[in-house]
């Protein structure tokens, strides 16, 4: 397993490398294609040359090679891998502030809302897949099928505006003109966005909107990897001995079946990141993926550019984390 | 025009294509009816009701992208603020949306961008992932290593937010720039399904036979490897076409996408979402529609897949 761990990390290096270059090279290209970035932040108006030229310089636009179409920049990026991997620096917004240390400010909210939307897509997800596959056929076997593909259909951001609406203020509404409900509960809970009185209380719909989108793809995960390993041999030899029903499924069959699950989760990571961009946008929490969109919105690309930079890097470490538990999970792992 | 004509012909010619390469797939299943594996496929999704709602509702669909005057005679410009968010009527089936607007109009033209994005991008996996995963696939060796490492690149940079930096720095959201980066960021996943069913397949006698009677890479790759790898494209095209449709809408509603005065499904929805309690159908119409164009073309995927895997029967 050694050599494995080895291996992957080497290729760890390479792939970052490239994910970074490819984001700045896709920077770039639009840059050059489109013009000045800065120019978007004035809108309609026309900024005054040496307003627009401090700027531009401040943000790190100012180099010659952006105008060359074209171009890949290698200097540029060159200077940018210095200035994250050395100094830690990410860029800076427009009032000066780092982006750092705006992502510092964000960070536990996205982290809250993340844990909340992997432990309900796991603990949701893995029983409806268990109910699912020890039972092919059956009710809750076509629930999972016909759930999974509807899940799979509706957009995030639909899901998020109609649950907000009907869950967050309609029903909302109607647990708030009850006297008996406990503020935590009608206010907290069911806030149809953030409330900072509630910080965690109000995360929990956001969450679980955000683990919806992968939690069918959990349940038919688990359900396939039941359905195959009920009938394998030592399952069987399992029962022969005349263990309990309880004792067969939670321990031999379900060890096992758990392994991709595992793995799928490791990975939805990151995918629930980009997730939470969007979740964050209608639920109003002040986390990474608001930032990522109100600085869209006005056009602040250095911010965009420094906290994607940053996600991304969470994300293959994410990925090389998942890998190498997968081998210490399952010993027929092996890349030699 | 062109595209959009060629729009419809696409997305109608999903299980029609099936009559073009017949002759020279290899007929892989259904040894007592003899049939080819597209005839014996055909037969079954016709009489799939499933696929065959899902394949009407994206006609319908599909036909409003493309001839949205046969859909509805009035102008979505065509505005009045002193309509104002007034409900559907028999003459305005979906109501006025904030700006006084016909929404039933809006709805309809809307369906183009979704849809023309989601064929230009598609086409262009389609071509350009489907000739590096050949490549990779059939040539192997250094070719195939340089393909998977980039391939590798392009996958470990989420989709999402690669679609929102290059949006956000191009500044020009439109059609062409949406795209563009959906094709950018989408192009591995097909390369790899053809790459692993090239090389499953490049190792077959009838391929052996071919190089042995003198033929040369292009003609064993194109007309012997190919169409082994066409079921698999097909279906994952299908429903990257649902996909890119829901991803064009996401992108707007986070403001990345197209912009205001244009058409489109996204833009009604985030234009109208505070609404909801008072005038619901302003959101139910355009999610509906969404939602449907999604589902039925992920139906569609999952019916092919069923219909083209001879595993299955």
């Amino acid at each position: 397993m050694g050599r494995y761990v080895i291996r992957r990390l080497l290729q760890f290096i390479p792939t970052v490398l490239g994910t970074m270059f490819l984001l700045h090279y896709i920077t770039s290209l639009a840059i050059q294609f489109s013009g000045n970035p800065v120019r978007a932040l004035f809108g309609d108006r026309t900024p005054p040359p040496a307003l627009l030229e401090a700027i531009t310089e401040r943000l790190g636009y100012g180099d010659p090679c952006l105008d060359q179409r074209g171009n890949p920049c290698f200097g540029l990026f060159l200077d940018r891998l210095q200035n994250i991997f050395f100094h830690f620096d990410f860029g800076i917004n427009l009032r000066q502030r780092d982006v750092t240390d705006l992502v510092a400010d964000a960070l536990p909210f996205t982290l809250k809302l993340l844990v909340i939307a992997i432990v309900f897509e796991a603990v949701v997800g893995i029983a409806a897949g268990v109910l699912a596959g020890l039972r092919g056929g059956s009710f809750t076997d076509y629930l999972v099928k016909i759930s999974t593909v509807f899940v799979i259909s509706v957009p995030i951001f639909v899901l998020g505006v109609v649950v907000r609406e009907f869950v967050g203020v309609k029903f909302g509404n109607v647990l708030r003109g009850q006297e008996w409900i406990p503020d935590v509960i009608s206010v907290g809970v069911f806030a149809p966005v953030f409330k900072q009185e509630y910080p965690l209380a109000s995360l929990i719909i956001p969450g679980m909107v955000l683990g919806a989108v992968s939690l069918a793809t959990t349940a038919r995960l688990t359900r396939t990897s039941i359905m195959e390993n009920i009938r394998a041999d030592y399952v069987r030899t399992a029962r022969a001995k005349g263990l309990t029903n309880k004792r067969v499924i939670g321990v031999h069959t379900l060890r096992n079946s758990l392994i991709p699950v595992i793995t799928f989760l490791g990975v939805d990571i990151g995918a629930a990141m980009a997730g939470a961009v969007v979740t964050e946008t209608i639920f109003n929490v002040p986390g990474i993926g608001r930032l990522v969109t109100f600085s869209a919105r006005t056009g602040e690309s250095s911010v965009v550019v420094g906290v994607v930079t940053m996600l991304v890097l969470v994300v293959l470490l994410a990925n090389l984390l998942v890998d190498i538990l997968y081998a210490v999970l399952d010993p027929r792992i092996r890349y030699e | 025009m062109s595209d959009l004509t060629s729009a419809g012909a696409a997305i109608g010619g999903a299980p029609v294509a099936g009559d073009g390469p017949t002759t020279d797939a290899p007929g892989g299943s259904g040894k007592e009816r003899s049939a080819s594996l597209w005839a014996d496929a055909r037969r079954q999704l016709v009489r799939d009701p499933v696929f065959m709602i899902a394949f009407l509702y994206i006609l319908v669909v599909g036909s409003m992208a493309a001839f949205p005057k046969l859909w509805t005679s009035q102008d979505p410009r065509n505005c009045d603020t002193a309509r104002s968010r007034i409900a559907p009527s028999g003459e305005h089936p979906f109501g006025f949306d904030i700006l006084g607007c016909d929404y039933y109009s809006h709805a309809i033209y809307g369906a183009r961008p979704s849809m023309v994005i989601a064929i230009m991008a598609t086409t262009a996996i389609v071509v350009f992932g489907g000739v590096l995963g050949l490549l990779a696939g059939y040539y192997g060796g250094w070719v195939d290593t340089i393909i998977s490492r980039v391939m590798d690149i392009f996958f470990s940079l989420p989709f999402l937010l690669g679609a929102i930096v290059f949006l956000t720095v191009i500044k020009r959201q439109n059609v062409w720039t949406i795209a563009m980066v959906l094709f950018l960021l989408a192009w591995p996943t097909i390369a790899r399904i053809i790459r692993g069913s090239v090389i499953s397949s490049k190792d077959l006698d009838y391929v052996h036979a071919a190089k042995a009677v003198g033929a040369r890479n292009g003609r064993i790759m194109f007309r012997h490897i190919l169409p082994n790898a066409i079921a698999p494209m097909l279906v994952y095209a299908t429903i990257v076409l649902g996909s890119f449709v829901a991803a064009e809408a996401t992108l707007t509603f986070l403001g990345v996408g197209l912009q205001p005065p244009a058409q489109s499904w996204g833009i009604m929805i985030s234009t109208h979402q505070v609404y909801f309690l008072e005038d619901p159908w302003l959101l139910l119409f355009p999610c509906g529609l969404l939602v449907g164009t999604v589902l039925s073309f992920i139906l569609m995927g999952d019916a092919l897949r069923d219909a083209l895997d001879p595993k299955f029967r």
